[in-house]
């Protein structure tokens, strides 16, 4: 078959010079408790190395897609890209720069929304903007604020609380946040997860539509195969943990804009799918088949 | 059974409730004045056949005396013959200002406590050795070091209401949700900024509920404390039991109940407007 994606796992040492976020031989590993009083209490843990030597290049307006069995430490990944935990070895490099701590040019999508419940949805999107713009005046705060509850489609909901809208209203409120500070990288972890099918096929439609209107690059966690092949350039999909690595990444040559019914007819949309499933039903028998051992 | 009257064009839902005399609270309503009455007969015909201690009240008479005191509530004859309204805004003016010194310092001390772990660790031993001291034990304390039972009165509700703001704040503080602090933290927030804008407007439903313990504690004080301090409603009580005149004892205890009972529903009030569908 011709149309079988590459299987590129990029070799450690050969980095591409484009890349706007580059993953180099990163590790995580979550000290276990080892000082004297949790000696005498019996309570001392094990080092876990969630993740062992991860090279990654993301190229600049590539849509990239996570995947891969439940703990496997995706979120791991995407917390240490945002900056909101460090690696233990290897670096991360943003435009050739190491990262050091989280900043605005990263916006970060909750899977759990973590939107201010005493905030309105407007407030919301004000806040991110305002925090990150100081110098702006009101006038462009207010414009910009303006935009991105249009660009998720809002208006009308602006001045209500986050517990008076649906779910998936929240998350829209989420995305406009992330949106509205112009971040050069969006990182979503999730970011339908806690919604219903019907729901999350909406938003993934609008993830679509908004990605065409303005290509940032954006890097996201899901456990949904549809969901990564009707959005991403590229899937890279995990082995288990612990030490999980990069197994393969997928290039999608789908053309967009993409809908649902029209990928279905692209005769790569089978043989990716099912190398997808192949290789999460492998992994996540085997995260099955060592529970059992150990119990 | 018809399930909608054809004739007009929205469909008809039979109402939830059979009837709106008989809705819930107005089951309780009738609960609450038939117990009432019940319980009154009860003393009335207790106190009149002399089933209780002797001297006890009818409850007449100590009807009588309520509506005597409520509806003459300033007048000014002297420290032993005071309004009852008097002597409850001295009450209050009492609670009002220890209870604002208190909350001053322990709002913003508990917010303090609550960001840094090392200061929770290093102050909780303090906390803990003084908050169950009983208000009453600092009084000779206040009276020696303050020479004036005015501000010793003060002192004691500050002492004794500080403690429930400053543990409920620290802890709000402290247990911020992890996610509104990622947020802010992604946002590349500053520390100040954080702190005003997210975690305490995100601890202020338990500090709310801080204030509220703490404004309950102020009030059960203030009464033992005044029996020992002179004017207010506490003494009120202390100087109608040296007359040894039980109706009029009756109606000040009715009327500390019903004055706590209304502080507490305006802090009940202050603690749901705060918030916004987060339950606790
Ligand atoms: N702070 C921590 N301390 C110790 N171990 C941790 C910590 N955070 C995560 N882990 C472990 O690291 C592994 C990866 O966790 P992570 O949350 O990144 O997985 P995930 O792939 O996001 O899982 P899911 O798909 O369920 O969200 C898990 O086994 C988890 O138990
Ligand atoms: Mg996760």
């Amino acid at each position: 078959m011709s149309v079988v994606p590459v299987n590129s796992v990029t070799p450690a040492d050969t980095y591409s010079p484009t890349a706007q976020l580059s993953l180099r031989n990163v590790t995580k590993v979550f000290h276990g408790k080892k000082d004297l009083f949790s000696q005498l209490a019996g309570k001392r843990t094990k080092d876990f190395v969630a993740i062992e030597d991860i090279s990654l290049d993301i190229e600049p307006n590539t849509f990239v897609s996570i995947i891969g069995p439940s703990g496997c430490g995706k979120s791991t990944l995407l917390n240490m890209i945002a900056g909101l935990s460090d690696t233990t070895a290897g670096q991360i490099l943003f435009n050739d720069q190491p990262i050091a701590g989280p900043g605005p040019d990263r916006g970060m999508v909750f899977q759990n929304y973590a939107l201010m419940p005493w905030m309105t949805v407007e407030e919301n999107v004000r806040f991110a903007v305002e925090t990150v713009y100081p110098k702006w005046a009101a006038k462009q705060v207010n414009r910009t604020v303006k935009e991105h509850i249009q660009l998720v489609g809002l208006v009308g909901a602006e001045k209500k609380h986050p517990h008076e809208i649906s779910g998936g209203m929240r998350q829209r409120v989420g995305i406009a946040r992330a949106l509205a500070i112009s971040p050069q990288i969006l990182l979503m972890d999730e970011p339908f997860g806690a919604l219903d099918a019907l729901t999350r096929g909406f938003l993934q439609d609008e993830i679509e539509r908004i990605w065409e209107q303005q290509r940032k690059t954006v890097i996201m966690i899901t456990h949904s195969i549809d969901e990564a092949l009707l959005l991403s350039d590229r899937i890279v999909m995990m082995t288990r943990g612990p030490a999980a690595r990069v197994d393969e990444i997928l290039d999608v040559p789908f053309p967009r804009p993409r809908n649902r019914e029209t990928i279905e007819q692209h005769p790569a949309y089978h043989s990716l799918k099912a190398e997808m499933e192949s290789h999460l039903f492998r992994e996540t028998r085997a995260v099955e088949a060592a529970r059992i051992n150990k119990s | 059974m018809a399930v909608s009257k054809p004739t007009i064009g929205a469909p008809y839902y039979e109402s939830e409730k059979e009837s709106p005399f008989f809705s819930e609270n107005v089951r309780a309503f009738l609960l609450f004045v038939g117990s009432l009455a019940v319980f009154l007969l009860l003393w009335e015909l207790g106190a009149r056949s002399g089933i209780f201690a002797r001297g006890m009240p009818t409850a007449t008479k100590t009807l009588e005396e309520l509506w005597w005191w409520i509806t003459h509530p300033f007048f000014n004859n002297g420290p032993n013959d005071l309004g009852i309204g008097w002597n409850l805004l001295i009450s209050l003016r009492r609670v009002a200002i220890g209870y604002t010194l208190a909350s001053l310092v322990a709002v913003p001390l508990g917010i303090l406590i609550g960001i840094s772990p090392i200061a929770r660790k290093g102050f909780n031993p303090y906390v803990q050795l003084l908050k169950p001291i009983s208000p009453l034990a600092w009084l000779p304390l206040g009276l020696y070091i303050l020479r004036d039972s005015e501000q010793t009165g003060v002192f004691i509700i500050f002492i004794s209401s500080i403690w429930p703001t400053l543990i409920n704040t620290s802890l709000g503080v402290a247990n911020v949700n992890k996610d509104y602090l990622e947020v802010a933290e992604t946002l590349g927030a500053s520390r100040l900024r954080t702190i005003f804008k997210v975690i305490i407007p995100a601890a202020l439903p338990s500090i709310v509920a801080g204030l509220r313990i703490s404004m309950g504690i102020a009030w059960l004080v203030i009464v033992a404390a005044e029996m020992l301090l002179g004017t207010g409603l506490g003494y009120f009580i202390w100087n109608e039991w040296n007359n040894l005149y039980i109706p009029n004892i009756l109606v000040a205890i009715f009327i500390i109940g019903l004055v706590g009972l209304i502080l507490d529903s305006i802090f009940a009030a202050f603690e749901k407007f705060v918030a916004f569908g987060r339950n606790s």
